[in-house]
């Protein structure tokens, strides 16, 4: 871009010397625009930071101003020995981890069918994929909850996963269709060439291509899980059969609020999500918008 | 939604038909319609049968179940139960489309989606201009981007419910970092979550934080695939940096926007774990959006109240889909294909 733009620019200097170009401004220009990117990243980071630095510090310190005092491990230690943190954290990784493997294998074939095949029900079903993520928590929490518990169902990983599905089967669907678009047809037509049927074409040619793009959706519906807070609060109770959103509401709530475990648990669970997240997240805005966009 | 969709399949099933897909089974006697359709397309029915399957199951029938609980006086004393080893059977009745009437002429409602409406059209334009400023900043040239693209995208990696406390630690009234740092500039410490008007405003600022990333992200996208020479030609013509901004960024951006304002407006409007986590719609009901009134209907008043619950739910989701309607209508007499 720069090279592209010197030559009209120069040119242009001369013809409208009031205009600035792109990439040419005054060093006061630079400064603000510095100083609004700082503010807005200290913003950004700061209340992460702050938990961060909070978690470091003696329970007993937890509400000082300063950033370090006395750092100690001890927030973490007293979190796993004394509290359920270790079982809430197994059961998020046993939920959302399920219902992320079911989501994706569901939901792979259909995404695929959608983004190749013209077929009779395609507009209803792309309709139906759109519309089920508009679903609010409120509408399906009441038959689900008075379902489950006629399952005996509540309270029950398998209970929560089978509700996470109504999240994760329609997001994967749509999400793995903005994937499979970007993968060329030509690669489905040189398999249908060699004899191959169209489940041998996906399986054995676009399955593989589309792995990052599977690797992104499945990860992207595992955050999704790991966050969910609704349903989560409304049908596990008892301390060891939480999920971390439940778990965390323990340290905080109307009687009070313990923010040595509070802050030392929120990094333990951000670590991890964050990094990953870090990782995927270039891609994960291609597939979603790419759904979206040309659906 | 049935009806919906078996409109759309026998709609789609004349498309193909008009346009002569399957038109190699020219045989005397013509097979039927549909077992001529399964013939060609039994492959993509079962490749999408399982997420019919599951969707027709865990979404469908619950679906199905709360349009008929909203039509009942279902609470928590009358739904079918065990206590112990004794089966209680389900005892509430229809009382067709009370609930609704109720809803829609009390004030409880009509209050609470007024302050849901505030509170959606707040969070999404606020969001949209700072993702759109940070996005055209992070556009250019500008010595260490990646590390401050990096910083700014941190709060969409923290998982939600985690964020929402760190900011709970801040706003605590006494205790908070917000009001020390208040106290030691000499003023007053403000009740971030205590008092309505500031609780409302601490829940918008939360939300803004969290959804700014995202904003950011798309449309950075959108600005990176604008093609240059489009920049270059408005600079030939002597543009502003404002007008190129106004007639070209815009526009272009005009795709992306499109979406993630979609996608913002529904996500904030059913935006949960915010405002449960930050204030559980208090003080008061000041914060209360529909969302989690509904869920305090149906789990934490006594006797749960799983008809009004129901009936708020369904109304939801009626406005979200009669505003994605509205929505695309606008954008296709305005000449979207979208």
């Amino acid at each position: 871009m720069t090279t592209v733009t010197a030559t009209p620019a120069r040119h242009g200097a001369r013809k409208a010397p009031k205009v600035r170009k792109r990439g040419d401004r005054s060093p006061a220009a630079s400064v603000a625009l510095h100083l609004t990117l700082i503010v807005m990243s200290v913003i950004a980071v700061f209340p992460v930071l702050w938990v961060l630095l909070t978690s470091l510090k003696p329970a007993k310190f937890a509400s000082t101003t300063d950033f370090f005092k006395e750092t100690t491990f001890e927030n973490y230690t007293n979190l796993i020995k004394d509290t359920e943190f270790l079982s809430w954290f197994g059961n998020s990784v046993v939920v959302a981890g399920l219902s992320t493997v079911i989501g994706v294998f569901v939901s792979a074939t259909t995404g695929y069918a959608v983004s190749r095949f013209r077929f009779p029900g395609k507009r209803g079903l792309m309709w139906t994929l759109l519309v089920t993520q508009m679903f609010p928590v409120a509408v399906l929490i009441v038959p689900i909850y008075n379902i489950m518990s006629t399952m005996g169902l509540l309270n029950q990983p398998a209970g929560l996963v089978i509700t996470y599905l109504t999240i994760s089967v329609p997001f994967c669907a749509w999400m793995m269709k903005g994937f499979f678009d970007t993968i060329p047809r030509e690669i489905d037509e040189s398999g249908q060439v060699d004899g191959l049927t169209p489940f041998g074409t996906f399986w054995r040619l676009i399955l593989p291509l589309a792995k990052p793009g599977l690797a992104v959706t499945a990860f992207y519906s595992f955050i999704t899980a790991w966050g969910e807070v609704a349903y989560a609060s409304a049908f596990m109770v008892g301390d060891e059969n939480l999920t971390l959103a439940g778990g965390l509401q323990k340290f905080v709530n109307q009687y009070g609020a313990q923010w040595g475990p509070m802050t030392a648990a929120s990094v333990l669970i951000a670590i991890p999500a964050a990094l990953v997240f870090l990782f995927a997240q270039k891609h994960l805005v291609t597939g979603m918008s790419a759904g979206a966009v040309k659906g | 939604m049935a009806v919906h969709t078996s409109q759309s399949v026998a709609k789609a099933a004349g498309d193909d038909v008009a346009r002569g897909r399957s038109r190699g089974t020219g045989n005397p006697p013509p097979p039927s319609r549909f077992r001529r359709a399964l013939s060609v397309h039994w492959y993509a029915w079962t490749m999408v049968a399982p997420v019919v399957l599951v969707i027709g199951v865990i979404i469908g029938y619950p679906l199905v179940r709360g349009i008929w609980l909203s039509m009942t006086d279902a609470n928590e004393r009358n739904v079918a139960r065990s206590i112990g080893v004794n089966e209680m059977p389900a005892t509430y009745e229809f009382v067709g489309l009370d609930n609704y009437a109720d809803a829609l002429t009390g004030t409880q409602f009509l209050g609470t989606l007024g302050w849901t409406l505030v509170w959606t059209v707040s969070c999404v334009t606020i969001t949209f201009c700072l993702g759109m400023a940070l996005a055209n900043i992070l556009n250019r040239r500008i010595a260490g981007r990646s590390a401050y693209r990096m910083a700014l995208i941190l709060p969409w990696a923290i998982p939600g419910f985690v964020s929402v406390f760190a900011w709970r630690f801040l706003y605590n009234e006494n205790n908070g970092l917000l009001n020390k740092i208040l106290g030691g500039a000499g003023i007053d410490g403000i009740p971030w979550l205590n008092d309505p008007t500031w609780a409302k405003f601490s829940v918008i600022a939360v939300n803004v934080w969290l959804g700014v990333p995202f904003m950011m992200v798309a449309l950075l996208g959108g600005l990176q695939s604008i093609p240059s020479e489009q920049y270059e030609a408005a600079e030939m013509d002597g543009a502003t940096a404002w007008q190129r901004f106004r007639h070209v960024t815009l526009p272009g951006l005009r795709p992306v926007s499109t979406t993630v304002v979609l996608l913002s407006t529904i996500w904030t409007f059913n935006m949960f774990p915010v405002i449960f986590l930050l204030t559980r719609g208090g003080p008061g009901e000041a914060t209360q959006i529909l969302v989690t009134q509904a869920y305090k209907f149906s789990f934490e008043i006594s006797p749960r109240d799983f008809a009004q619950s129901s009936t708020w739910g369904v109304l939801i989701l009626v406005l979200l889909m009669l505003f994605a309607m509205v929505y695309r209508r606008v954008l296709r007499t305005q000449g979207d294909n979208w």
